[in-house]
């Protein structure tokens, strides 16, 4: 299962809560880290096929697969736009933050 | 900063030994377990290797290097020889060295490697990741002097640039002592509170190539005082996670607060451990520092490392001659024994630190420690500073002599150069 931003999350209230070491639960996000992005990848469905080839190159692992259609996780997307680059069916635009 | 608010102690559940070093070796391995103890004539170098082996580390990675290259191949002659069960990585550098057997450390593996001079400032940048990280690894430096002028010979300006690394540091004085003290290192390392990872400093060539009788535990007795690595801080299936996460501004000083806990504990730890390795095999080296001779003592003389088998035979035959005078054997640079000399009082006098290292621009390492941890307004004892021993230079019986002789005319009120080189050419 893909990680997700864990919005029940709390910071160590305590130095019994703090973990030991630098170690952490596996997979445990907490913060948003996408601030900077200009412009957003938005999945046209009615074009996608489904090849999960951006699924594959997303350097951050912000393409979510696992409902029924491909979505972007813009708590974590950069706004790079390889995978509307790679898409081999331009199923993927690039749109201005803000619009 | 993350946390998954269960496993916080780090230390807990069973270790399990997941080793993959340990699916390699299975099935080959003999046992040693009912060696007795025995005496054998060996350098300090040999002597470490076969206190390493006592404590059957489960991953070795080494890179050689003068004058640590005899502890590694004697390891690697032990691994060879299936003496206890083990991978031995040949890597090709100290940093690489540093960072496979943090790599098996991940795995909970108890693990080990060696280096010197130079391999040792190569490894700094692993050597903070591993402290952080609060891996138990266990380090032998051979002390060296470091390039340049390029010199394979001893002191100690390579372990004491690294003292801010979080590693515990301990310096020793012999070849048992060698043994004696990486059997200590591994259970201090990997007590609960400490999972701090240990650094002993062998002097290169005065102890890592000088022969001496050595006494080896048997198996069964360092198995009994040291059982197998267990820890929660570990990768695993069952409990997956992210180990040397990054920590932002917000909980940095809360994770280096830790560290310095730790410490603290470590301290605890280290004196305990000493007594109970007392107990078990019947030599004693006074956790953090040793006080030789020190009760009613009027100039003592604070050192490091193997010297102070010198310092003990002066301060014996200026005792036969009336002289009051002592030793302060510092066996850990840090944790620092801060009390030991904070309750350094008269009779006391003058108080001399023999540093076989010298921080530029100011003075003998050690010295910095010993008079900050003595300050306190009004302090009456005065100080001195020896600086000696550099690059393998031997320091002898006479220069020791005439370090106590500078010390009783400073007691006596007469004034003396506060930073002093012993045995320059010219002065």
């Amino acid at each position: 299962m893909k990680p997700r931003l864990n919005k029940d999350y709390r910071l160590p209230a305590s130095e019994e809560e703090m973990t030991f070491g630098t170690a952490c639960a596996t997979g445990l996000l907490t913060a948003v880290n996408s601030g900077w992005r200009t412009f957003r990848p938005v999945i046209d469905s009615m074009k996608c096929v489904h090849c999960l080839i951006c699924w594959v190159c997303c350097p951050d692992g912000a393409i979510d697969r696992e409902g029924r259609e491909l979505s972007v996780d813009y708590d974590y997307c950069k706004g790079c736009g390889i995978c509307a680059h790679e898409c081999p069916r331009q199923a993927i635009s690039m749109v201005k933050e803000g619009k | 900063m993350p946390h998954d608010g269960k496993n916080q102690s780090g230390v807990q559940e069973q270790g399990g030994g997941g080793c993959a070093a340990l699916s390699v070796c299975q099935g080959k391995a003999e046992r040693t377990g009912s060696e007795r103890a025995h005496n054998q004539f060996l350098s300090g170098n040999e002597a470490a290797a076969e206190g390493v082996r006592l404590c059957r580390p489960q991953v070795i990675a080494a890179y050689p290097i003068t004058p640590q290259t005899t502890l590694v191949e004697r390891l690697s002659e032990f691994v060879a020889e299936r003496a206890f069960p083990c991978k031995y990585l040949l890597v090709e550098s100290e940093h690489s060295a540093m960072a496979a057997v943090m790599g098996a450390a991940m795995m909970g593996s108890r693990v080990f490697t060696a280096t010197s001079s130079q391999g040792l400032l190569y490894m700094c940048e692993m050597l903070s990741y591993v402290s952080g990280s609060r891996y138990p690894i266990v380090l032998v430096n051979a002390n060296r002097a470091t390039a340049t002028p390029w010199n394979i010979f001893g002191d100690q300006r390579d372990s004491v640039a690294m003292r801010d690394s979080g590693w515990i540091q301990f310096y020793v004085e012999s070849g048992q002592e060698s043994l004696d003290t990486i059997i200590q290192a591994y259970r201090v390392a990997e007590h609960p509170e400490v999972s701090t990872p240990v650094m002993v400093n062998i002097d290169g060539f005065t102890l890592t190539h000088t022969y001496d009788l050595v006494n080896i535990p048997g198996q069964e007795a360092v198995d009994a005082f040291l059982p197998p690595l267990k820890t929660a801080n570990r990768l695993s299936l069952e409990n997956p996670r992210s180990l040397s996460i990054n920590i932002g501004p917000d909980y940095h000083l809360e994770s280096r607060y830790q560290e310095q806990k730790a410490f603290q504990a470590a301290e605890k730890v280290i004196a305990q451990t000493d007594e109970d390795f007392a107990r078990k095999f019947g030599r004693k080296y006074y956790g953090m520092a040793e006080r030789y001779r020190c009760e009613d003592a009027e100039c003592v003389l604070a050192v490091m490392g193997s010297v102070a088998g010198t310092v003990r035979t002066v301060v014996d035959r200026l005792r036969t001659e009336g002289k009051r005078v002592g030793m302060i054997k510092v066996r850990c640079l840090r944790p620092f024994p801060r009390a030991l000399f904070a309750a350094q009082e008269a009779p006391c006098k003058a108080l001399g630190v023999l540093d076989r290292n010298i921080s530029f621009g100011y003075e003998g390492a050690l010295y910095t420690e010993a008079r900050a941890a003595m300050y306190r307004p009004g302090a009456s004892i005065r100080t001195l500073n020896f600086i000696a021993g550099l690059g393998g230079r031997d320091i002898s019986r006479s220069d020791i002599a005439l370090m106590f002789e500078k010390l009783a005319r400073l007691a006596g009120g007469s004034f003396e150069e506060e930073l002093q080189y012993i045995g320059l050419r010219w002065s």
